[in-house]
């Protein structure tokens, strides 16, 4: 298992020097003014281009400029916004926020999506298989802001149920409930569908087959020979899923107004602030590449098949 | 086979001496007509009411797109009272500026058809061709492409379509079609890994098969064999794949506006103008309602579609 | 564990463990009348049509039949495993040491399947959870069944390993599945199936998925534990060669029905059934050498058009007209040693030959 874990770490190291590569020739290297559209509608004064061209090295040739950004990324340093405070103290108080956000969200995508995937499957061709799967297809056709804004106006405007924004610096479980399952929906359909399937299949696997021959109560037999199995796509599909999640709690945030990273990112785009944006997001690719490598660890004990040597 | 008076047979092999036994049930599987893949998957479809439904919802949308005009005589930026509700003058009310909701909302369409379209079609083919020749070639070649694959596979979309849309922002000078096209781009750069990885695997399934060992084998060139061999046998899962991604595509588009990144006023798009009616969600909800309507109809209908191709195509899920 | 090579030791030695009791004669199973049917879209298919016989202790019984001739599927509804729907059972009984296991609530059925009816699968690799160490899969049986606590079970599930002769079972006890060769998984379901020391095996083609070498090893293994524990065993085969060596009666199927019934020397010597005849005559013959090796015309029927009159009639080289009217039923075969049966109306002359 050390060895793996190892060997997966060094196979992720190209990775994150492609992915880095691309953000910084995607925002600094391509034909076009880096510095453009920076400073607000009104274009930057001399003085700020010159010193966003001496902070990103853009005079040095792109290796060159790449290297000593990279160099910045790994001390922690993501740059400065246009007010000169640096991102990374803008992020720290946001962090917890919208972690917090995110674990929700994730339990709850598990819990019920996995829930209702194993009702559907168990039941396949009943009017509750058909039931879940159309609703399934509902999420996932209506944008996660479509849905949020719904959710914020029957279950918080009219119904009152929830808070209809979260401006809290510290909010709690509560006030972060709508907002989590309003992330959580799309990701939910597809664990649903992902479980259900898998699910259908194994049930017809020979080792199913071998549970109730060994007297095994059906409860066990697919409570844990088949749905243990299932879940090695789903697992895979939740880590693969998690940069949509990071995706999703910008846009979710900017809904319900919460004080997090996404609800940042959606404010540095109103504020044409570009060097808060890449910033922010360059981080949240990092956190979704740790994530993965994680997932990809998970995997390995998930499925004991997945050489670990 | 050696000879020994205690020979293990299969009672199977009465039939055939010297043939291993298999596990069909000969007369059934024998009397089933053979017919190719790709008929019987229309034949599936045809039965299919939610594929018919798709069709008719898309091609209804792809009319909106390209004939506005069909649809309403109401120029989308004519202004009106403001925040009328619906009514038979203006079937779905006015919105905050006093703009006709349903005249706006038809021609909505074009941008999120127009981006949906054009990506789906570049990162079908960059994709696709990256992934046969990566798969055909093998080799350094498709070491770099399986690496390069990853390390787009790093970046998700909508965080890489920000990064891309803050890196060359947009105003209100900025011209529709450059905007759609810079939207376009940044989900092609993010979106034809995927479809690259897809096309390499079913590729790899497919060249091991005897026909394309004995077009090889008859000097054939690779651009033939390509073409009239390993294409027509592993574009399925591309296609069906392709067919959902628009859907996706289109969401993405509209995120993005929402976010106020994409398309930005006075441009007219679905995405836009639910981000303007979120503004009156409290007072008058059906401004932001019927652009919304609209928008999950669209991807309802590219996501069921694949959801019956890929059905069609795939005879485990039968 | 108590072993003993005593007709029924085992319940003497386990007295307090089963509440089933075997006949006076050692009489374990008795299949009376067994019909199963597929519902399914284009149609029933029956699969099994009226099939009788019956199991004692330390007695091995053969089913012979290729694939399709309803023998997995008799398996099955013995073991009560079959998916219903689309299976359903209209006909029959299966009584278990004089109980009938379909009319039995599903829970106390359950609880036979393990300690009292066990079965081992074709193909270990795709039978065995591909997840779970093959250990932890073994001590499910006992932690299950008996209750007992996490180690106790696994030192169950070593000891059953080394029983079934595998290699460092210590170690390996924490293996999966997929590191273990074919003939060792085998060894592996073997073990999980006799963990409870069953009075029933079922072994549905134990051997098809292996080497011809290690078929016979795990043959042997199967007559050493059947003799030391006294077991019933239904072998499903479709092998002649392996039949001849370790079963004591065959019943060969057709159709979902018995055709000839025999102790498996007579059968060799005297088939009394057309399709029995051409079985046997497919096997190649070191004496035949240079003959050109007969063969069993025709494929066997659909079943769900099954056809009318005697099911083999269409591939039978003996056809007369009331074969194709007529379904002859399985009956002693005249002139033939006690215990034969056959299902043909010239069952005589082939027995002859």
């Amino acid at each position: 298992m050390g060895k793996y874990v190892i060997r997966r770490l060094l196979q992720m190291i190209p990775v994150v020097l492609g992915t880095t590569f691309i953000i910084y020739a995607m925002v600094f290297a391509l034909p076009g003014d880096p510095t453009a559209g920076k400073c607000g509608d009104r274009g930057c004064p001399p003085a700020v281009v010159a010193e966003i061209r001496e902070q990103y090295n853009l005079d040095d040739p792109v290796p060159v400029a790449y290297v000593k950004y990279l160099g910045k990324l790994a001390t922690g340093d993501l740059g400065e916004n246009t007010y000169g405070i640096p991102v990374t103290q803008d992020l720290a108080q946001r962090y917890a926020i919208t972690g917090k956000l995110a674990l929700m969200a994730i339990a709850i995508e598990a819990v019920i999506g996995i829930l209702a995937g194993v009702l559907a499957a168990i039941r396949k061709g009943s009017f509750l298989d058909s039931l879940i799967l159309v609703s399934t297809l509902v999420v996932i056709s209506v944008p996660v802001f479509v849905i949020g804004v719904l959710a914020q106006f029957y279950f918080g405007v009219r119904l009152g149920w929830f808070p209809v924004t979260v401006t809290s610096r510290n909010p709690s479980m509560y006030q972060l409930l709508m907002p989590a399952i309003v992330l959580a929906s799309l990701s939910m359909a597809y664990v649903t569908r992902l479980t259900r399937t898998n699910l259908a299949e194994n049930l017809r696997a020979d080792y199913v087959r071998t549970a109730k021959a060994k007297g095994l109560t059906q409860r066990r037999a697919i409570g844990l020979h088949a749905l243990r199995n299932s879940m090695i796509p789903v697992v895979t599909f939740m880590g693969y899923d998690f940069g949509a999640l990071l995706g999703g709690a910008i846009v979710t945030e900017r809904i319900f107004n919460i004080q997090g990273i996404g609800g940042y990112i959606f404010q540095s785009i109103n504020h044409r602030d570009g060097f808060a944006v890449v910033g922010a997001v360059t981080a949240l690719v990092i956190v979704y590449l740790i994530v993965n490598l994680v997932v990809d660890l998970l995997y390995g004990v998930l499925d004991p098949r997945i050489s670990h040597d | 086979m050696t000879d020994t008076p205690q020979q293990s047979v299969t009672a199977t092999a009465g039939i055939e001496p010297g043939e291993p036994s298999t596990d069909v049930a000969p007369a059934r599987e024998a009397a089933a007509p053979a017919r190719s893949l790709t008929s019987d998957a229309w034949r599936q479809l045809r039965r299919k009411p939610a594929f018919w439904f798709s069709v008719v919802l898309i091609a209804l949308f792809v009319a909106m797109a390209a004939f506005p005009g069909l649809f309403t005589s109401i120029d989308p930026r004519q202004v009106f009272d403001v925040r009328q509700e619906p009514s038979a003058e203006h079937w779905f009310g006015t919105d905050g500026q006093g703009y006709d909701i349903y005249s706006r909302t038809i021609h909505g369409a074009r941008a999120s058809i127009l981006v949906g379209i054009l990506t789906t079609v570049a990162t079908t083919l960059i994709g696709g061709a990256v992934g046969i020749l990566a798969a055909y070639f093998g080799g350094w070649l498709d070491t770099i492409v399986s690496r390069i694959t990853d390390v787009f596979f790093a970046i998700p979309v909508l965080l890489g379509g920000i990064l891309f849309m803050s890196a060359f922002p947009s105003d209100q000078s900025t011209p529709y079609l450059s905007v759609v096209l810079k939207v376009v781009a940044a989900l092609t750069i993010l979106g034809w890994p995927s479809l690259a990885r897809l096309m390499r695997g079913s590729v790899l399934q497919v060249l091991p098969n005897d026909y394309i060992q004995a077009a090889r084998a008859l000097g054939a060139s690779p651009w033939r064999i390509i073409t009239k061999h390993v294409l027509p046998n592993s574009l399925a899962p591309i296609l069906v794949v392709s067919t959902i991604n628009l859907g996706v595509f289109i969401v993405a588009e509209a995120t993005l506006s929402f976010l106020g990144i994409g398309l930005v006023p006075p441009a007219v798009s679905w995405g836009v103008a639910i981000n303007e009616g979120l503004t009156f969600l409290r007072t008058f909800p059906h401004i932001p309602l019927f652009p919304s309507l609209f928008l999950s109809l669209g991807v309802l209908a590219f996501i069921m579609l694949g959801d019956a191709a890929r059905d069609a195509f795939d005879p485990k899920s039968r | 564990m108590t072993t003993t090579t005593q007709p029924r030791g085992r319940r003497d030695a386990q007295a307090t463990a089963s509440d089933y009791r075997p006949g006076p004669d050692g009489l374990l199973l008795e299949v009376d009348d067994l019909h199963v049917e597929f519902h399914t879209e284009d149609g029933v298919a029956r699969a099994i049509n009226g099939v009788n016989f019956d199991l004692h202790a330390g007695e091995t019984l053969a089913i012979l039949g290729e694939s399709g001739s309803g023998k997995s599927v008799t398996a099955q509804a013995i073991m009560g495993i079959l998916d219903m729907p689309p299976a359903k059972i209209p006909r029959g009984a299966i009584r278990y040491c004089g109980q009938d296991l379909l009319t039995m609530p599903d829970e106390q059925r359950r609880k036979t399947r393990g300690p009292e009816i066990s079965m081992i699968f074709q193909d270990a690799l795709s039978s065995l959870n591909p997840v779970f160490p093959v250990g932890w899969q073994i001590a499910e049986m006992f932690r299950k069944h008996r209750g007992m606590n996490k180690s106790d079970a696994t030192a169950q599930a070593v000891r059953l390993m080394e029983r079934v002769q595998i290699p460092a079972a210590k170690q390996r006890v924490r293996a999966f599945p997929h590191q273990f060769s074919g003939g060792m998984r085998q060894r592996i379901m073997i073990a999980m199936a006799i963990a409870l020391d069953p009075a029933v095996l079922i072994a549905d083609e134990p051997t098809t998925a292996l080497d011809v070498t290690v078929q016979a090893q795990i043959m042997a293994l199967l007559a050493e534990l059947q003799e030391e524990r006294q077991m019933g065993l239904i072998l499903i085969t479709h092998d002649l060669g392996v039949v001849a060596d370790v079963a004591d009666r065959i019943a060969v199927m057709y159709c979902g029905r018995i055709m000839e019934r025999a102790d498996v020397l007579e059968l060799y010597r005297r088939p009394a059934h057309p399709y029995t005849l051409g079985l046997l005559e497919s096997i190649p013959r070191l004496d035949q050498k240079g003959q050109e090796l007969s063969a069993i015309g025709g494929l066997p029927p659909n079943l769900l058009r099954l056809p009318s009159g005697c099911e083999f009639h269409p591939r039978c080289r003996f056809v007369q007209d009331v074969c194709r009217r007529d379904r002859p039923e399985l009956t002693a075969v005249v002139g033939a040693a006690p215990g034969r049966e056959s299902a043909c109306h010239f069952s005589e002359e082939v027995h002859r030959g």
